[in-house]
């Protein structure tokens, strides 16, 4: 495939994707129909519009454009009000109509601007032109990607700015125990953190595997604890320690397929007894220290 | 494969991610269970998956999975859809039951984890003396 209609079918999908309300000016100027039309005209030029729609008592009664201001001065009817002159049939969109449904609309209609309504209230919640859909567009392809390159530029920088003979930076995250819905968001931050501090893909991989596997442990056999992550120039190691009930078995816990999760955790998908050996597999180094009613320690190190 | 190709495959819609539809993937997997992902899943793939939770996301991500595809018409809860867009994963969502989507992705050419050549998708351990 070519360069552009890669870009094309790329734009293509986005359209399918984003919604009405993610282009749409928000809270769009509005004008009652016994608004003037000299108003209009004032109100046109000074927030630099070519329509607006028409409200009375709430409710979206009509459109006025440029075209019809241009229409009442040409026959000198400068001194009549919006009511007389508006478009009485307005075509709305939903704002979670999909941006390609707008597309159509416009293509079909030839209007400049369509009215968006609240599909369930009906009320009007903005205005969306083609310019704003182009906008979003644009905007969409370049922003993620942007906002990343700039947190990565800014952390890569701290192992060559700091002069020193040895560097480590520390993080420190707390794991709620039972918090299933929040499990994972530990380790979800230590790699984005890691990436961030430059480090390989394949080392944040195998760090942020491990270190998910602890995570979900402690979220499913321990009251909570905290992951500490010391990331050195050679190596990164990952300490998690929990507050109980503490391994009877340290051998058995470390065999593969050996598991004592309970029925609900493995129709989420966990609770294989994979979890330490693929620790211990990912690992460079680990180290797992357990008493019973009181803690489990494992640390684990990934060399870079 | 690229992901265009496999939406069109799978029959799919896309959840969110569609800025990066154009991504190439090395290969595939199906799963329901977690821990099969994150022992077995190779980097820039497509994972497969009945189970909708937010864990599906992390676990993506950890295993450094490029897209997730979830079958026989499942959706999963708006918080997976923003997790997966704030950390750049692509969802799609197809109503085919695991195993033909399985079958037609392989049967197109993609080829499953333990196929790729070592040393592309698998770095394997790197030691250090
Ligand atoms: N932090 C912990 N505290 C208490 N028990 C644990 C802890 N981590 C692991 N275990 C025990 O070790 C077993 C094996 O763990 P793991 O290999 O992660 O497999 P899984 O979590 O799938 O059971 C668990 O089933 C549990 O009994
Ligand atoms: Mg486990």
């Amino acid at each position: 495939m070519t360069n552009l209609s890669k870009e094309a079918t790329k734009l293509q999908e986005l359209a399918y994707e984003l919604k009405v309300e993610q282009a749409m000016t928000p809270d769009p100027v509005t004008v009652a129909p016994r608004t003037p039309m000299t108003r209009l005209r004032e109100l046109l030029r000074d927030r630099r519009i070519s329509g607006a729609p028409v409200l009375s008592r709430g409710k979206l009664v009509g459109i006025v454009t440029i075209e019809d201001l241009i229409k009442c001065l040409m026959k000198g009817r400068t001194g009549v009000a919006v009511g007389s002159v508006m478009s009485q049939e307005v075509h709305t969109l939903c704002a979670d109509d999909p941006l390609v449904h707008a597309v159509s609309r416009f293509q079909e209609l030839g209007f400049g601007r369509l009215p968006v309504v609240d599909r369930a209230s009906g009320r009007l919640v903005g205005i969306l032109t083609m310019g704003d859909i182009l906008r979003c567009l644009l905007k969409q392809l370049e922003v993620d990607y942007r906002e990343e390159e700039i947190h990565r530029y800014r952390a890569s920088h701290i192992f060559e700015d700091i002069l020193a003979d040895d560097i480590a930076v520390s993080f420190r995250y707390q794991v709620v125990g039972g918090d299933f819905h929040r499990a994972g968001s530990c380790s979800s931050r230590l790699r984005t953190s890691l990436l961030r501090l430059g480090l390989s893909p394949e080392a944040v991989r195998r760090v942020a595997i491990a270190t998910y596997e602890a995570e979900m442990n402690l979220v499913i056999y321990t009251p909570g604890g905290t992951l500490d992550a010391r990331v050195g120039k050679e190596r990164v190691v990952v300490r998690v320690r929990d507050g109980g009930p503490g391994i009877p078995d340290i051998e058995k816990a470390l065999t593969p397929g050996f598991s004592t999760a309970p029925d609900w955790v493995r129709a989420m998908g966990f609770g294989a007894g994979m979890g330490l050996p693929n620790i211990k597999e990912l690992a460079d180094e680990m180290r797992l220290d357990s008493k019973i009613g009181e803690f489990t320690d494992l640390e684990f190190g990934v060399c870079l | 494969m690229n992901l265009i190709k496999i939406r069109q495959l799978l029959e799919a819609s896309v959840l969110c991610g569609a800025e990066s539809i154009d991504q190439e993937i090395q290969c595939g997997g199906g799963a329901d269970l977690m821990s099969d992902v994150l022992a077995l899943m190779e980097p820039n793939s497509i994972l497969l998956s009945g189970l909708t939770t937010l864990q599906v996301v992390y676990t993506a991500e950890m295993s450094g999975v490029m897209a997730i595809c979830f079958v026989r018409g499942k959706r999963p809860p708006p918080e997976a859809i923003e997790l997966a867009r704030a950390r750049g994963i692509v969802l799609m969502a197809t109503r085919l039951p695991m195993f033909e989507s399985c079958g037609r992705l392989y049967k197109a050419g993609l080829k499953g984890s333990s196929e790729v050549p070592p040393g592309t998708a698998r770095p394997g351990k790197r030691r250090h003396p």
